[in-house]
């Protein structure tokens, strides 16, 4: 209760408490390693992870291929690091998008009349009711496997998962006496939405993004692995765990190379987003660092 | 007379639609707050006060229709008002403090940037609206507003929030405070120290209020008028003086004795009125309190009581009073 008063900003406040939650600030070194390693591949990768190199195919660790070489004599550990790239260069974008549009959706639904919210509902349901990997095959069957196809495939299929959480999140913010305060004092209705409803909204939709990174992650994995994600010289995660699978009598570093990175970005953005949670609220950050 | 009134309400009928049908909340509610005025609502539950006040500020449920009436504002009708008319009067003219203290404010901003929000319409830099609120919050009694701007909601106490509320609401200097129930979540020290701070701030910014509340004895230590409510209708209206120390309506007297503050003896049973309130889709014909009356006359059962004075600032709906004004048991009623 004795804070002084502080002119920190609220981004400054949070990563602060981040910090001091220890699986939190182990959940952020892993993202940052993955994100450093992804942004600065090109300077980290010891080989070009599509150069061939027949000689000297499927090898195990060395100091010359760390992660040893698979069946075209690619060096494992350049494509591990390229891998991450192309995961993140999907569940970014994917979940910035699927984020922005279930967030607008969902606060119109919540807040909007009830004609409109059956509406979002409905689409909401549609999009849901096709399993994720289905619709994906669909997709590749009519335009081709591509980047951008899975991108597309993966945030139309989360938006209902966001905006489904906005929209409760905005229906039991909405009769909450506050937003009746707010409103006997003139407040319209744009400003009890963007000033009062989506904070309360984005802490919790944050943490939801940062979790379902991985989920994103693994679809593009998933997906590679079936051969509809990224075309196949272009390193993913999913399509070494694809190769590691075929080459598992000759060398089991492939399948170990493509799933610790999987696991281990799992890891870190669930620690990160369940610091998040706590972090968040700024009721429960009161108690910060008390773990 | 008209126009010393900030707020005139006349003749006033709502109701809400329910499967079972018209639930007529308010059945020809008038009454009025004069300038400078502190005038209390009483009633007990579902007796139609926040009906009145929603209608008042008109944020009614969306089943609400008013089906009849005006409500005067400085002499103009807010039912004719558009939405965006409405708006702007809300916190600038017409400004309200609710019940719960713990709910009033958004839980994820600082106090210092919902009050700064609320200003919105005005045109001055973040700092001098900074000061404002710093201002205001000293205003309501808050010690070191400054650094507690910089609070969020889960940081102060009750009471505390409800100041900030308070503060809020009259920080445009609105000429009509609407206080529904502000003291009724607080406990009892904290409540006069509310009701204190209410009547210098009252002075203060010369603002009229409209105070509803169940405890009487916050009613008569406030405020100026005593609107007593039963059933979607005004049944008594005075004075506090007169209406406290001869209640002409036995509603009134009944709920006087109900009142904890008045038993002075010990007792294993507090007094409570016999009875219900009547069904509002289906009111019967007659006074509205006929069923748990105790002083009934045949007469109530056949013809709803008109409202007449009593005297000058005091009048009530009831059979005895108009009829029989040297009856011997209106005598009794009264004393």
């Amino acid at each position: 209760m004795n804070k002084p008063a502080k002119n920190n900003s609220e981004i400054v406040e949070i990563f602060r408490h981040l910090i001091r939650d220890r699986l939190g600030l182990l959940g952020l070194i892993i993202v940052m390693l993955i994100i450093g390693s992804a942004l600065f591949a090109p300077l980290i990768a010891p080989y070009d992870p599509v150069a061939l190199n027949i000689p000297d195919r499927v090898q195990g660790p060395s100091f010359v291929h760390l992660l040893g070489t698979d069946q075209l004599g690619r060096d494992t550990f350049s494509r591990v690091i390229y891998g991450g790239r192309v995961a993140l260069q999907v569940a970014l974008p994917t979940i910035a998008g699927a984020l922005f549009l279930g967030l607008v959706l969902g606060m119109i639904a919540g807040y909007g009349p009830k004609w409109l919210d059956n509406l979002i509902l409905l689409f909401f349901d549609t999009v849901r009711s096709f399993p994720t990997v289905m619709f994906a095959l669909a997709v590749v069957a009519l335009v081709g496997p591509s980047l951008n196809t899975v991108i597309f495939v993966i945030m139309a299929t989360s938006i209902p998962t966001y905006g489904r959480v906005v929209r409760t999140m905005t229906l039991s913010i909405k009769t909450s006496e506050f937003i009746m305060a707010e409103r006997s004092l003139g407040a319209s209705t744009f400003r009890i939405m963007s000033v009062h409803i989506l904070p309360n909204v984005l802490g919790p939709l944050a943490v939801l993004a940062a979790m379902d990174i991985p989920t994103v992650v693994g679809l593009e994995a998933g997906l590679s692995f079936l051969g509809m994600g990224v075309k196949p010289p272009t390193p993913s995660w999913g399509s070494l765990l694809n190769d590691g699978y075929s080459l598992i009598r000759n060398t089991p570093w492939l399948i170990v190379a493509g799933g610790i990175p999987l696991i281990l970005i799992t890891l870190g953005f669930t620690f990160l987003g369940e610091a998040l949670r706590d972090v968040v609220d700024p009721k429960l950050r009161g108690r910060g660092g008390a773990k | 007379m008209p126009d010393t009134n900030v707020l005139d309400v006349k003749n006033l009928s709502v109701s809400y639609s329910t499967p079972r049908g018209d639930l007529k909340a308010l059945r020809n509610v008038s009454m009025a707050i004069g300038q400078k005025k502190i005038v209390g609502i009483v009633g007990e539950s579902g007796c139609g006060k926040s009906t009145l006040i929603s209608a008042i500020i008109r944020l009614m449920a969306n089943n609400a229709t008013v089906h009849s009436g005006e409500i005067l504002f400085h002499n103009s009708n807010l039912l004719d008002f558009k939405e965006r008319e409405m708006r702007a009067l809300r916190g600038i003219d017409i400004s309200m403090v609710f019940q719960d203290p713990m709910q009033t404010h958004n839980p994820v901003l600082t106090i210092g940037q919902q009050m700064i929000d609320i200003q919105y319409r005005d045109k001055l830099s973040k700092s001098k609206k900074r000061q404002r609120a710093a201002e205001m919050l000293s205003l309501v009694g808050i010690p070191d507003a400054q650094a507690r701007l910089n609070q969020y909601p889960y940081e102060f106490s009750g009471g505390m929030r409800q100041r900030i509320a308070i503060a809020m609401a009259l920080m445009a200097k609105p000429d009509l405070l609407i206080a529904d129930e502000p003291t009724t979540a607080l406990d009892a020290t904290l409540e006069v120290q509310i009701i204190k701070r209410l009547e210098e701030l009252q002075e203060e910014i010369g603002c009229s209020i409209l105070f509803i509340s169940h405890h009487l004895g916050v009613i008569a230590e406030l405020c100026d008028e005593v609107v007593v409510m039963y059933a979607g209708e005004v049944v008594e209206q005075g004075s506090v003086r007169d209406v406290f120390h001869s209640p002409a309506h036995p509603y009134t007297a009944a709920l006087l004795k109900c009142d904890p503050g008045h038993i002075k003896e010990k007792t294993r049973n507090l007094p409570t009125i016999p009875g219900e309130i009547p069904d509002l889709v289906d009111v019967p014909a007659g006074c509205i309190f006929q069923d748990r009356c105790s002083r009934k006359v045949p007469q109530c059962q056949v013809k709803r009581p008109l409202f007449e004075a009593v005297n000058e600032q005091h009048s009530v709906a009831c059979h005895l009073n108009n009829k029989n004004a040297d009856d011997s048991d209106h005598k009794e009623a009264r004393g």
